[in-house]
């Protein structure tokens, strides 16, 4: 039986067991697709770069500063913590799930196919530099990389270094130049 | 569960395929796998736990196959075929929302506490990734106690953990061979860690 047919016949069973409604069924979907994505992730990140007393809440605690910009509602309802782990010039964060996929999606939405890859589930803790290479991303050698690796129910997300040559940039301008990957930490700006 | 899940680590995956701009859902079934995972499980179906280790009861060979929504599919008819035969109303959780549970006990281990994590193969789900049993590491953070999700998954109670961050050395993970200047930090709950003499 086709993957489809598989989900239609689960979906007709969940629903006459009232479990389930298919019309929310349909507005869930709808919602991943349309309204939680990393756009959120992007402007807690501009929000940081530009209000040092926001960034050091942040990096406090993740969830309750996520929630000042009015995220972090019931998207990601049973998780313990957000921890925001901030790149400097001396250290790069990368975040993995090797066991599942978890990932932070009050802030980045769902995760994308190559982060719940096999390939990179295995590598990331092993050979993170190696991997990040092979993205185009080449750390020199006294750069620290801390791999946080997400088993339990506290979610991470990278707090990108912010590209030089932006000062004159507003929240929104710069919430544009912050990329999904970034925030994962396989992508410097 | 020594499962084909437990990926930290292993080799011949080859090389991560980045593709951007991909769609969120490529096949239609696969959001809706998604939402309906999230709505059986928040009506009671199973906890996040026992529907992970649904996942990990995965065959091999399906699980590799199938793909991320492909295993949501597996672990959905897999606990509805378990749980939902009979005339049985399925009970609604306690708990929706967070993890984070109140204990009258302090937490064992502080910031700094040097640990070593047990050597323990249980065939039901556990959280210590197979890369980081019976290894030292460093305590790096503190957390709440929260539901545990070894018992958890298998309706034994929640019987709340402390949950802490632990640093491994590469070194102390990968042998000679591991990456020069990298950390390895992983969530772990108390029972999984011993004090390191």
């Amino acid at each position: 039986m086709t993957m489809a047919l598989r989900t239609e016949a689960i979906e007709t069973l969940l629903v006459e067991k009232g479990l389930v409604k298919s019309a929310a069924v349909d507005a869930l979907v709808e919602r991943y697709e349309q309204d939680i994505g990393p756009l959120r992730g992007s402007r807690v990140v501009a929000k940081a770069w530009t209000d040092p007393a926001f960034r050091a809440r942040l990096l406090e605690d993740g969830m309750p500063a996520i929630r000042e910009l009015g995220f972090g509602d019931n998207t990601d309802a049973h998780v313990a913590r957000l921890v925001v782990k901030e790149n400097t010039e001396s250290v790069h964060n990368l975040i993995v799930c090797t066991l599942c996929s978890c990932y932070p999606w009050a802030v980045l939405g769902l995760p994308p196919a190559w982060y719940k890859s096999a390939a990179y589930r295995s590598r990331a803790v092993r050979e993170p530099r190696r991997l990040l290479a092979e993205l185009g991303l080449d750390l020199p050698a006294d750069v620290e990389v801390r791999v946080w690796d997400s088993s339990a129910e506290v979610r991470y997300m990278v707090l990108p270094q912010r590209p030089r040559g932006t000062d004159g940039l507003g929240v929104e301008d710069l919430a544009a130049l912050v990329t999904r990957d970034s925030m994962i930490g396989v992508e410097q700006l | 569960m020594n499962g084909i899940h437990d990926m930290g680590g292993m080799h011949g995956f080859g090389a991560v395929d980045r593709r951007p701009d991909e769609a969120l859902f490529p096949e239609a079934w696969q959001g809706r796998v998604c939402a309906l995972a999230g709505y059986a499980i928040g009506a009671g179906l199973a906890n996040l736990d026992a529907f992970r280790h649904a996942v990990e009861r995965m065959p091999a060979d399906r699980y590799l196959a199938d793909g991320y929504y492909g295993r949501w599919l597996y672990a959905l008819e897999t606990l509805a075929a378990e749980r939902l035969g009979g005339d049985a109303a399925v009970e609604r959780p306690d708990h929706v929302g967070s993890v984070v549970r109140e204990v009258d006990r302090e937490a064992r281990f502080a910031v700094g506490d040097a640990v070593r994590t047990w050597n323990r193969h249980p065939q039901g789900h556990t959280r210590l990734p197979g890369y980081a049993r019976d290894r030292r590491g460093v305590i790096a953070e503190v957390h709440p106690a929260c539901v545990y999700p070894d018992t958890n998954a298998e309706g034994r109670g929640e019987s709340p953990e402390y949950l802490y961050t632990v640093a491994f050395d590469s070194r102390e993970l990968w042998g000679e061979e591991a990456e020069a200047g990298a950390t390895v930090y992983i969530d772990l709950f108390e029972p999984y860690l011993e004090v390191l003499e």
